[in-house]
C-alpha cells in the first residue's frame, strides 16, 4: 500500500509562539513555521494504513526550502518513510489552485502511483479547505472528505470510511470507494488499533521514524554535507524536474485575487461569571433572589 | 470454535517488578511474550517506599535478570538503617544494622517511575525478539474463558487475546485475581495503606545532612506516639536528589479509628527529628498512596487457576519483616519462578501444569515460608487475640513494664534486629505504639530544633498531580452510599478528608420523607487509585481505562 500525505507549513498560532504587530498583522519573521496541525491527522491515517497493510508513507509539501523542517516535524511527530519537497521561486505565492496543480504533478512523478492520497482539513492560515479537493480533481480519484475512521481492504481494492456529515458526532456516514482514492481527514479522525500486533508494529514504526527524523535533522544542520551529498529519504523537485510551465504555477498560475484583508472579530464571550463569597450573607441573599425565578421554573 | 483472537504463548499483565521479571525470564527462554501495562508509561501508576532488596537466599534477584539494573535504575545503595522510637520530642534510636544486612546482598533506594520505565524498555527489547513486546495504555479488564476455563484475557483497548499462560503481575487490587476468585477485597486487616511524599533536596544536601558518601544512602524508620495511636510506622529513604518520606499503617487501624492518612504523614513530616534533614525549604514533589498486602495473612498458598498464575502483590506476596517492607524483591522472585514453571511445563509438553509447578517452586525455594512464617501463624496470631493483646499492651504501659523496658535498655536493640523475633511479632499496638513510646520515654533523649516544614493542603497536593480524566466514565461506583456502608472512605481515602469538598469522598445529610439520612458521594477525578475504598467501602471498584487517571512522575 503506497500512501502520499500532503502537508503545508503554517505560522505557529499557539499562544507564546505567534507574534502580531501593533496593527494586528502577523509578523511572519518572528513567528515560527510549523506543520499545519490538521495535516497530522492525515499522516496518522496514513500511518494506520501502513501498520495494518504495510507499504510506504511519503510526506510531500510545496514551499520554500525552510519547509524541510516542516517535513521533519511530520516525520518525527507521526511517521514518514520518505519526504518530498516541491520547491523553487517559480512556485512561490501560489494560491490553492496553483498549489493543487503542482502537488498533483509531484504525485504523478512518483515512481509508483499511490493507492491513497491524504490531506488534512484546511490549513490554519488560509482556512479555505480547497487544496485537497482541487488536487484530487487534478488526479481524478474518488474523494472522501471529513473522514474520522478508515478501513482499507487491499484484496477487494477498496477503502471504507466513516465521515462526519455536519461536523456533529451523531451524523456519521459510511462510504466505500475503489482504490486509488483521495482522503481528507477531519480533526476528529482517530486511528484505531485493536490488535496487540498492530500496536506493537505502531510502536516499532514510531521508534524508527523518530530516529530517521533525528538523522534528517543532522543532515539539515550540516550545510557542507547538504551540498556534497544527499539524504536518501529526501527528494527536492523544482518546476523543471516536474516539467511544469512557470505560467501555470506560482503567482502567475494563481487566479485568486485578494481584494482586501479584514481582521476576524473575536467571538463575544457568552457568559459572565460573578464571584460570590459564600461567607457574605448579603451577597448570598442577592444571589438567591436572582436565582429564585429559575428555581421556580419560570 | 473459530474466532479471530490473537494468540501469544504468554501474556504478562502489569509491568512492575513482578511482571518485568516474569517477562524477561520468559523471553530469555524464547517464549513469545506480550506484556500489557495500563499506565501511560511503566511506573506511572506505581508507588513504593522504596528500598529494593536483593536477598542472598533468593533464587532470583533483579540484577540477576537485568545486569545493569543498579547502575541505571536505582538511586542510592542503602547501607545504614535506623529505627527511631518516638514519644513527643523524646527519641531513642536503634541501629537496625543486623536486620538490614541479614540475608541481604544489597539494598537500593528507588523511585518507581524511573525504575519501572527503565525495566520496561529492556523488557520490550527482549520480548520483541520473541514476537511479542510490551504495550502501555492497555488495561486488562478480565479473564477470557472458554467452557468455564481461563484461556486468555480481555482488554478495554484491544480485542481479547488468547494465551497458553497468563501471568497476573497486576499488583495489589489485582482485578484478575479477583476475577479468578483467588483473592477478595473484603477484610481491612489483610492490608496496609502506604502514603508517601517525595521531597526535593538541593544538590549535595543529602551527603551533608545525612553524612553519607555520594551514591550511598540511609534508611530511617519511625514508630511511637507520633501517629495518634495508629498501628504502623513511618519511613524516610534517601534518593539521588530527593527524600521519600511516608507511612505504612494497618488498614483496619486507619479505618476503625477514622484516621486521616495525610494528617498522619504530616505528623511525621513536621516532627522536629526530621527538621535538619528536610531543611528550611520544604518542596513536595509528589504525594502518592497505595495499598500493600500483608503476606502473613493473604499470600495465596496456591496462587494459580487454569492457565493463570499470580505473582507479586497480586498474590499477596508482600512481606512486612518487622518494620522492613519487602514486596518488590518477592515480586521479582515470584515472577521469575512463574516463568520458569511455564518453561519447564512447556518442555514437557504440558503447559497446563505450569500452575502446579509454580506453587511447588514457591514452596521449595523457601519463598512461602518468608511470606507466611510458621512462627507467626502460631504465636503472632495468638498475640492478636483481643484479651491477650490488651494484657501485653497494659503490661508494657504499667510501672512494672516501664521498669522492665528501662532495665532491658539497649538489649532491646538486639530484639529489633532479630529476623526470627520480628517475624512472630503480633500486629497489635504493642509493637507499633506502646513499646516504642515506652522505649522513647524510658531510654530516649529530647531532640533539639524546631520544624519549619509547612506541608501542603490536600487540595494543593491533588492540584500538583497529573491526571488524564476519563470524562463521564468513573472507574469506581458506590454500591451502597449510606454512611454506615461507605462512610469510612471519607477519612481513609488519602485524597479525601472530613470537611473537605475537593476530594473523592464527601459525606452529607439528605432529607428524605422528613428524615435526614447521612450519605456519602463520590467523585473519582482526584482518585490516586490506591485501592483503599475497594476494601473499606461498598463499591464496584475497577482501575481506570488504559492511560487514564493519575500519572505519577516519581512513584
Ligand atoms: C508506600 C509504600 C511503600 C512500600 N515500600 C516498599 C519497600 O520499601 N520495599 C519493597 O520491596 N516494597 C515496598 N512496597 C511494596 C511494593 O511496592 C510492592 O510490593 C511491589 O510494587 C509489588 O510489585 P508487583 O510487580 O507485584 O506490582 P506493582 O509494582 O504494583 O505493579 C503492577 C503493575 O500492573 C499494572 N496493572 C494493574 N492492573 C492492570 C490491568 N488491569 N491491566 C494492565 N496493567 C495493570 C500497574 O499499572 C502496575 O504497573 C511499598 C508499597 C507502598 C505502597
Ligand atoms: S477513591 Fe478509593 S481508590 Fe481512589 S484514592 Fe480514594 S480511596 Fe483510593
Amino acid at each position: 500500500m503506497r500512501s502520499v500525505v500532503l502537508t503545508k507549513g503554517v505560522p505557529d498560532f499557539r499562544e507564546g509562539q505567534v507574534s502580531f504587530d501593533e496593527d494586528g498583522h502577523l509578523e511572519r519573521g518572528k513567528t515560527p513555521t510549523v506543520m499545519n496541525p490538521n495535516d497530522k491527522y492525515a499522516l496518522r491515517a496514513a500511518l494506520q494504513t501502513k501498520v495494518r497493510q504495510g507499504g510506504t508513507v511519503s510526506l510531500m509539501s510545496m514551499g520554500p526550502p525552510g519547509y524541510m523542517e516542516v517535513l521533519q516535524e511530520g516525520m518525527r511527530d507521526v511517521y514518514a518513510d520518505d519526504l518530498y519537497l516541491l520547491s523553487d521561486r517559480e512556485m512561490g505565492a501560489a494560491d490553492t489552485w496553483a498549489t493543487a496543480m503542482t502537488a498533483a504533478t509531484g504525485i504523478d512523478k512518483l515512481d509508483e502511483r499511490p493507492d491513497l492520497v491524504f490531506a488534512g482539513f484546511k490549513t490554519a492560515d488560509g482556512e479555505t479547505g480547497h487544496t485537497g479537493p482541487q488536487t484530487e480533481w487534478c488526479l481524478d480519484m474518488p474523494l472522501i472528505t471529513h473522514v474520522i475512521s478508515l478501513e482499507v481492504d487491499p484484496d477487494e481494492e477498496h477503502v471504507r470510511a466513516k465521515r462526519l456529515v455536519e461536523a456533529e458526532a451523531d451524523e456519521i456516514e459510511t462510504v466505500k470507494a475503489p482504490l486509488p482514492a483521495f482522503i481528507v481527514t477531519d480533526p476528529e479522525f482517530e486511528a484505531s488499533y485493536h490488535r496487540a500486533e498492530h500496536r506493537l508494529e505502531h510502536k516499532d514504526l514510531r521508534e524508527t521514524t523518530r530516529k530517521r527524523a533525528d538523522e534528517f535533522g543532522e543532515y539539515l544542520a550540516d550545510d557542507s554535507e547538504k551540498e556534497a551529498t544527499e539524504w536518501d529519504r529526501f527528494t527536492m523537485w523544482n518546476h523543471a524536474d516536474l516539467n511544469l510551465d512557470p505560467d501555470f504555477i506560482g503567482l502567475d498560475g494563481s487566479p485568486t485575487i485578494v481584494a482586501g484583508v479584514d481582521p476576524i472579530p473575536k467571538a463575544p464571550s457568552e457568559r459572565e461569571a460573578t464571584p460570590v463569597d459564600p461567607e457574605d450573607e448579603a451577597d448570598m441573599e442577592g444571589l438567591i433572589d436572582e436565582l429564585a425565578p429559575y428555581a421556580a421554573g419560570d | 470454535m473459530t474466532d479471530d483472537y490473537e494468540h501469544y504463548e504468554a501474556v504478562v499483565v502489569g509491568a512492575g517488578p513482578g511482571g518485568a521479571a516474569a517477562a524477561a525470564t520468559l523471553a530469555r527462554n524464547d517464549v513469545e511474550t506480550l506484556v500489557l501495562e495500563r499506565g501511560t508509561d511503566a511506573g506511572a501508576k506505581n508507588v513504593s517506599g522504596g528500598l529494593i532488596y536483593a536477598e542472598e537466599s533468593a533464587p532470583y534477584t533483579i540484577d540477576d535478570l537485568f545486569p545493569d539494573f543498579r547502575e541505571a535504575a536505582t538511586d542510592r545503595a542503602v547501607t545504614e538503617h535506623y529505627i527511631h522510637n518516638v514519644s513527643g520530642r523524646n527519641v531513642k534510636t536503634f541501629d537496625l544494622h543486623d536486620l538490614h544486612h541479614h540475608d541481604t546482598e544489597w539494598a537500593d533506594s528507588v523511585l518507581r517511575r524511573k525504575m519501572d520505565s527503565w525495566l520496561a524498555d529492556r523488557v520490550h527489547e527482549m520480548t520483541r525478539e520473541t514476537g511479542g513486546g510490551l504495550l502501555t495504555d492497555v488495561r486488562v479488564s478480565g479473564l477470557l474463558r472458554e467452557g468455564g476455563r481461563i484461556v486468555g484475557v480481555t482488554c478495554d483497548e484491544l480485542d481479547a487475546i488468547r494465551a497458553d499462560v497468563v501471568v497476573a503481575a497486576d499488583g495489589v487490587n489485582s482485578e484478575l485475581a479477583r476475577d479468578a476468585g483467588l483473592m477478595d477485597w473484603e477484610e481491612p486487616e489483610e492490608w496496609f495503606q502506604g502514603v508517601k511524599a517525595v521531597v526535593d533536596m538541593p544538590e549535595g544536601a543529602i551527603e551533608k545532612r545525612f553524612n553519607v558518601d555520594e551514591g550511598e544512602g540511609v534508611a530511617h524508620l519511625f514508630s511511637g506516639d507520633l501517629f495518634e495511636g495508629a498501628r504502623g510506622g513511618g519511613f524516610l529513604y534517601t534518593n539521588d536528589d530527593s527524600l521519600s518520606i511516608g507511612t505504612v499503617f494497618h488498614l483496619d487501624s486507619i479505618a476503625e479509628e477514622r484516621h486521616e492518612p495525610q494528617e498522619l504523614l504530616d505528623n511525621l513530616l513536621t516532627h522536629p527529628l526530621l527538621a535538619d534533614w528536610i531543611g528550611d525549604d520544604y518542596e513536595e514533589l509528589e504525594y502518592s498512596a497505595k495499598l500493600v498486602p500483608d503476606s502473613k495473612k493473604v499470600a495465596h498458598p496456591s496462587p494459580h487457576r487454569d492457565r493463570l498464575l499470580l505473582v507479586g502483590d497480586a498474590a499477596g506476596q508482600m512481606q512486612a519483616q518487622g518494620p522492613i517492607i519487602k514486596g518488590m524483591n518477592h515480586a521479582v522472585t515470584a515472577g521469575a519462578l512463574a516463568a520458569e514453571a511455564f518453561v519447564d511445563a512447556r518442555s514437557r509438553g504440558d503447559t497446563a501444569e505450569a500452575g502446579e509447578r509454580y506453587e511447588a517452586k514457591l514452596e521449595n525455594e523457601g519463598v512461602m515460608d518468608k511470606l507466611r512464617p510458621t512462627r507467626y501463624r502460631t504465636l503472632g496470631r495468638l498475640g492478636e487475640a483481643e484479651p491477650i493483646a490488651s494484657v501485653t499492651d497494659a503490661v508494657v504501659d504499667s510501672p512494672v513494664g516501664r521498669a522492665a523496658v528501662g532495665l532491658l535498655g539497649d538489649s532491646l536493640e538486639r530484639l529489633y534486629n532479630s529476623p526470627f523475633l520480628v517475624g512472630m511479632l503480633p500486629d497489635t499496638k504493642l509493637g507499633y505504639v506502646t513499646l516504642p513510646t515506652a522505649i522513647a520515654e524510658e531510654l530516649g533523649a529530647p531532640v533539639a530544633g524546631e520544624s519549619t516544614v509547612e506541608t501542603p493542603e490536600l487540595d494543593d497536593r491533588i492540584g500538583d498531580l497529573t491526571y488524564d480524566i476519563d470524562e463521564g466514565n468513573p472507574h469506581i461506583e458506590l454500591r451502597d452510599n449510606s454512611f454506615a456502608a461507605s462512610g469510612t472512605a471519607v477519612t481513609a481515602c488519602p485524597v479525601s478528608a472530613k470537611d473537605f469538598g475537593g476530594g473523592c469522598y464527601r459525606d452529607e445529610y439528605v432529607a428524605t420523607n422528613g428524615t435526614e439520612k447521612r450519605v456519602v458521594s463520590l467523585d473519582t477525578q482526584p482518585c490516586v487509585e490506591c485501592g483503599t475504598c475497594a476494601v473499606v467501602a461498598d463499591t464496584d471498584w475497577t482501575h481506570p481505562r488504559g492511560g487514564k487517571g493519575v500519572e505519577y512522575k516519581q512513584g
